[in-house]
């Protein structure tokens, strides 16, 4: 462990760490200090639910408002082709059985969703991958893939504004009593859980990140960080390395179960994707 | 004076780290836990509190600054999550900060606060810090160190 100290790879070490330390430094102040005189938070902001937009920056936040500045768009555009592309064994598109895109209007507020087919929860993306392995004789597609996302964004795009709505009572109680298992569990070598940080800290500072709410109605989300979108899952993934757990696999149950649970703790909240975070 | 979570009389053999068996963390230096501290050097050797202050700093070190504010107004960032450690050293003797850094759960179960010299009772640890320690017996002692001399009552 000494070893860091000495040599060469210690004196790189120390300079990188120095140089991200002065840049996070010089983002800093200044970036949060007005976050909250932004009159446009009080509508992301239902009871106590705080979502993510109210602690973007404010930059961050003209990027999301605005379509043509918003990345995320890139990839909203790339499933707008795909909507219309006929794939697969059946030669269908998602428009031969769904027709426009708007008829989804208001449907992804309720996922992750329980299903009697496979007998537990499905995320938005597993029925699109369902439609097209099933219905379309297509490919699956791999969780973080372009296509999965934009597709998911797209989706999600439709409602747009409207509250969230998942349900966790009848068959869906017992995912969403391990999904609030999950959040409650103590986890990693830094032996910490979800709530610690997004429940009891939430607008605390950790170093030099606003520790925000943790909801998930933005997602899929543009991340700076990423410069890329990024899904629900990923960012478990982030938070289980951050604490050095060992994460689980995107679209896996476990953290199916804690997206229902993260939705459920949203529900009210208006449906963002895709925003745009730190 | 403090928690009185633990019977001054306990005596606490900790020797959590036999059956890890990790190549590189190897097995846990064995402490005994007096009242709510740790009494001796848990590497036999005092501390160097300059590089316990480094320690303190480094984010894939202690980290201190995530959650704490501290005396170090050359980062510029600094946590808010848990107390301002400014006159630490004034407030707790130091088998209790080593303690604190060992494993604060022995004092508050219910504390955010990492154990920095624990591999047992953990869940889920990822695979490359498995059956290690945050820091080394040495580190704990250096940040021992470096704390001791946050003292507010010296001038």
């Amino acid at each position: 462990m000494r070893r860091y100290w000495t040599g060469v790879p210690g004196v790189v070490a120390a300079v990188l760490l120095l140089a991200a330390t002065t840049g996070a430094a010089q983002e800093g102040s200044a970036v949060y200090g007005d976050i909250m005189n932004d009159p446009r938070i009080k509508d992301h902001i239902v009871g106590d639910k705080h979502s993510g937009y109210v602690y973007a920056t404010v930059a961050t936040r003209d990027m999301q408002e605005d379509d043509f500045k918003n990345p995320a768009f890139t990839w909203v555009g790339l499933a707008e082709d795909l909507w219309g592309a006929a794939e697969g064994t059946a030669g269908k598109s998602c428009a031969d059985c769904h027709g426009a895109v708007e008829t989804l209007k208001g449907v992804s507020l309720g996922y992750p969703k329980y299903r009697d087919k496979t007998a537990n929860m499905a995320a938005l993306e597993h029925v699109i991958n369902e439609c097209r392995t099933e219905r379309m004789g297509a490919d699956a597609w791999k969780w973080e893939s372009d296509q999965m996302l934009g597709m998911t964004a797209h989706v999600k795009l439709q409602s747009r504004g409207m509250p969230i709505d998942v349900a966790i009572d009848g068959p869906a109680r017992p995912f969403f009593e391990k999904g609030r298992e999950f959040y409650f569990q103590r986890r990693g070598q830094l032996d910490l859980s979800c709530n610690m940080c997004h429940l009891d800290n939430a607008g605390n500072m950790i170093r030099a990140d606003l520790l925000s709410h943790g909801m998930g109605n933005g997602f899929p989300t543009y991340r700076l960080k990423w410069q890329k979108l990024g899904s629900l899952h990923r960012r478990f993934t982030g938070c289980n390395k951050n604490i050095r757990a060992e994460p689980f696999k995107r679209g896996s149950e476990e953290y199916t179960n804690l997206e229902l649970f993260v939705m459920w703790r949203s529900n009210g909240l208006p449906s963002e994707a895709p925003s745009v975070r730190r | 004076m403090r928690s009185k979570a633990i019977p001054r009389a306990l005596w606490a053999l900790c020797l959590a780290g036999l059956a890890a068996g990790e190549a590189q963390a190897g097995d846990l230096a064995a402490f005994f836990v007096v009242g709510n501290g740790i009494p001796e050097y848990l590497s036999g050797q005092p501390g160097d509190p300059e590089r316990g202050r480094e320690i303190a700093i480094r984010r894939n070190k202690g980290n201190c600054l995530a959650c704490h504010k501290m005396p170090i107004p050359d980062a510029q960032y600094h946590g808010e999550v848990a107390p301002d450690l400014a006159g630490v050293g004034s407030r707790m003797p130091e088998a209790e900060l080593r303690l604190r850094i060992v494993n604060p759960k022995i004092v508050n179960p219910d504390t955010m606060m990492p154990s920095f010299y624990r591999i047992s009772g953990l869940h889920r640890v990822a695979k490359q810090f498995r059956g290690k320690t945050i820091l080394t017996p040495q580190e704990v002692e250096d940040v021992v160190a470096y704390l001791k001399t946050l003292r507010d009552d010296t001038d």
